[in-house]
């Protein structure tokens, strides 16, 4: 129990970091925050000095600093300097999209991964093969490129989905499936190397011995070994569907939180950039201590270790 | 990926691993000597031929404004290797100073990179690039320390480690005994054979940066307008799609085979180098 507590104070740690960094972030970026916000060349000197004073940001560094994290607690992240609008309402209005985004793409992954890697792990040295440069390719082909060629062929050429936006199954089709290329690609090598090595073990020999057949002896027993080495991917499929979702609802011009990211940053809208930004920190911290927890109780071996990363996949 | 390896995979001659090594040498020429290569000045304009596809005279075809896209996948050579390599160069060297420093320094310096390396690893993915780039602002070089920041932490937490190990060496000891000066003894010994796995964990994420980098500028936070960017460019093409295929096939193909060839290389140089087993292929 002393490991899950000295888990959860690091989460709570990194957590506060992040919101500090966010805080830093802020104030260090060069230019005058109210003359962004009002995005005029020369705005009346006595407009700036009261917005300055409504945003507090006439009080010294610490007396800021202690009321944005106030504020962070009760959940307010400010206000949008270009939006007009709370950030945390902002934020509200786009999670959904972006949540139905990662989830599906993150689904769609799983189902194609599973089979490919049950199908090729240890055996069918050909197609093995094929499906390894698949993965390599799939791995190296950057998010954007994809979108652009499905946008290209699959709207613009055959018009089966829509050309931008498009609510709905059909306006997520084409998204889903350009987040989940390059996670199948390392779920899939990660599910096969995970299948081989529990293919490998006593446990193996002895569901054979019994009588099982092949297809049984891969799903029932190797596939559920090599899901463990899959649960320690979490924090960079995580990270993967966030960063993800800003490139794909950029190049689908979709809704979400990635695409008001994007936008945000190019704007220096910075209220709206540190809160995406602190929350995505927030529920990946969240996340992570879950999985580290669940961790622990799918392999009760590894309690009060922090979970290792296999070698070879980038962060 | 170790199971099965055929035999062909082993030893011998291996003609995917060639095209890999080859693709690269091409990138790096087209990045050191562009006009070698490229048919045409990246921004001379053919105002006879905008948005055209390829012919005998514009290979990859034109775009909006009548450039020669072949040309400009040339010499965007350039950028995807400086932002993407200097990043991991950035990321290598930080991270092997701040990680000996962690391992060999006053335990409460220890804490604070460490503590530090936490908060740096909270922010997923390119997160933590997309937060520097908003507080610097866009630009080749912003990019550049922006990605060098989000892969610096695995460097970090590796060079501490191998630090360690190295600290705990004989020859170390040795040079402690010998009554050498601690600088000398970390100058000498800890930093030199704390490097080599930490190029080992590069040629991983090489390949990583080379696409964070590209996904920056077709965000348009990466080098500004004219330049010939690959993320840019697919970008620009982007509101063309309707009419010109080229536009959004040949810059995505550029990155597309630059990072499957680092990748391929990488690998092959973990086994020659490591003696390790490759992972991926």
């Amino acid at each position: 129990m002393r490991g899950v507590a000295r888990r959860v104070a690091l989460t709570l740690f990194v957590v506060w970091g992040a919101a500090t960094a966010a805080f830093l972030a802020l104030h260090l970026m060069p230019g005058d925050p109210v003359l962004t916000m009002l995005g005029d060349a020369l705005p009346p000197a006595d407009r700036v000095a009261r917005i300055r004073a409504e945003l507090g940001l006439d009080q010294p560094l610490a007396e800021q600093y202690l009321a944005y994290l106030g504020r962070l607690v009760r959940g307010d992240l400010g206000r949008s300097y270009q939006l007009e609008a709370p950030v945390a309402s902002v934020l509200g209005e786009q999670v959904g999209a972006t949540a139905a985004l990662a989830l599906s793409g993150f689904g769609l992954a799983l189902v194609v991964s599973v089979p490919l890697a049950l199908a090729t792990a240890g055996r069918r040295p050909a197609l093995r093969r094929f499906v390894t440069t698949l993965e390599l390719v799939a791995i190296s082909t950057p998010s954007f490129w994809i979108g652009v060629l499905l946008l290209s062929l699959l709207s613009f050429r055959l018009r089966w989905f829509p050309v931008a936006g498009g609510d709905g199954v059909p306006g997520l089709v084409l998204p889903a499936v350009t987040l989940a290329i390059g996670l199948t690609g390392v779920f899939s090598q990660v599910l096969r190397d995970g299948v081989e090595r529990a293919l490998r073990e006593p446990f193996v020999l002895s569901a054979r011995a019994r009588g099982s057949s092949e297809a049984a002896v891969r799903r029932a027993h190797a596939l559920r070994h090599a899901a463990i080495p899959l649960l320690t991917l979490s924090g960079w499929t995580i990270g993967t569907l966030l960063s993800g979702a800003v490139v794909v609802e950029t190049v689908f011009t979709r809704q979400g939180l990635g695409r008001v990211l994007a936008t945000a940053i190019a704007a220096r809208d910075m209220p709206v950039v540190t809160g995406i930004v602190v929350l995505a920190a927030a529920v990946f911290a969240v996340l992570n201590l879950v999985v580290d927890l669940l961790y622990q109780v799918a392999d009760p071996r590894l309690a009060g270790r922090a979970s290792p990363r296999p070698e070879g996949v980038p962060r | 990926m170790t199971a099965e390896p055929t035999a062909r995979a082993r030893s011998g001659f291996r003609p995917a691993l060639w095209l890999a090594y080859l693709v690269l040498a091409l990138v790096v020429l087209a990045a050191v000597w562009p006009s070698l290569v490229a048919t045409h000045p990246p921004d001379a304009i053919d105002l006879g031929a905008p948005v055209a596809g390829p012919s005998p005279a514009h290979l990859f075809g034109t775009d909006v404004l009548g450039r020669d896209t072949f040309s400009r996948v040339v010499h965007g050579a350039r950028w995807s290797l400086v932002i993407g390599l200097g990043a991991t160069s950035l990321a290598l060297v930080v991270g092997a100073l701040l990680g000996v420093l962690s391992a060999s320094g006053p335990r409460l310096l220890d804490e604070a990179i460490g503590r530090a390396t936490d908060i740096l690893l909270a922010f997923p993915g390119l997160l933590l690039a997309l937060l520097v780039v908003a507080v610097l602002g866009p630009g080749a070089l912003n990019a550049t320390i922006a990605i060098g920041c989000s892969t610096v932490p695995g460097f970090v937490r590796l060079a501490r480690g191998q630090a360690l190990v190295v600290r705990e060496s004989g020859y170390v000891r040795a040079a402690v005994v010998l009554g050498h000066s601690p600088a000398r003894i970390h100058a000498r010994h800890v930093l030199p054979n704390a490097v080599p796995p930490l190029l080992v964990f590069a040629t991983v994420t090489a390949g990583t940066a080379i696409i964070s980098g590209s996904a920056l500028s077709f965000l348009g936070l990466g080098p500004k307008a004219p330049t010939p960017e690959w993320g840019a460019m697919l970008a620009d093409g982007r509101d063309f799609l309707d009419t010109a295929w080229a536009l959004a096939v040949f810059p995505g193909l550029a990155v597309t085979a630059t990072v499957v060839a680092v990748n391929v290389v990488g690998a092959d140089l973990r086994r020659r180098f490591e003696g390790s087993p490759a992972d991926g292929n």
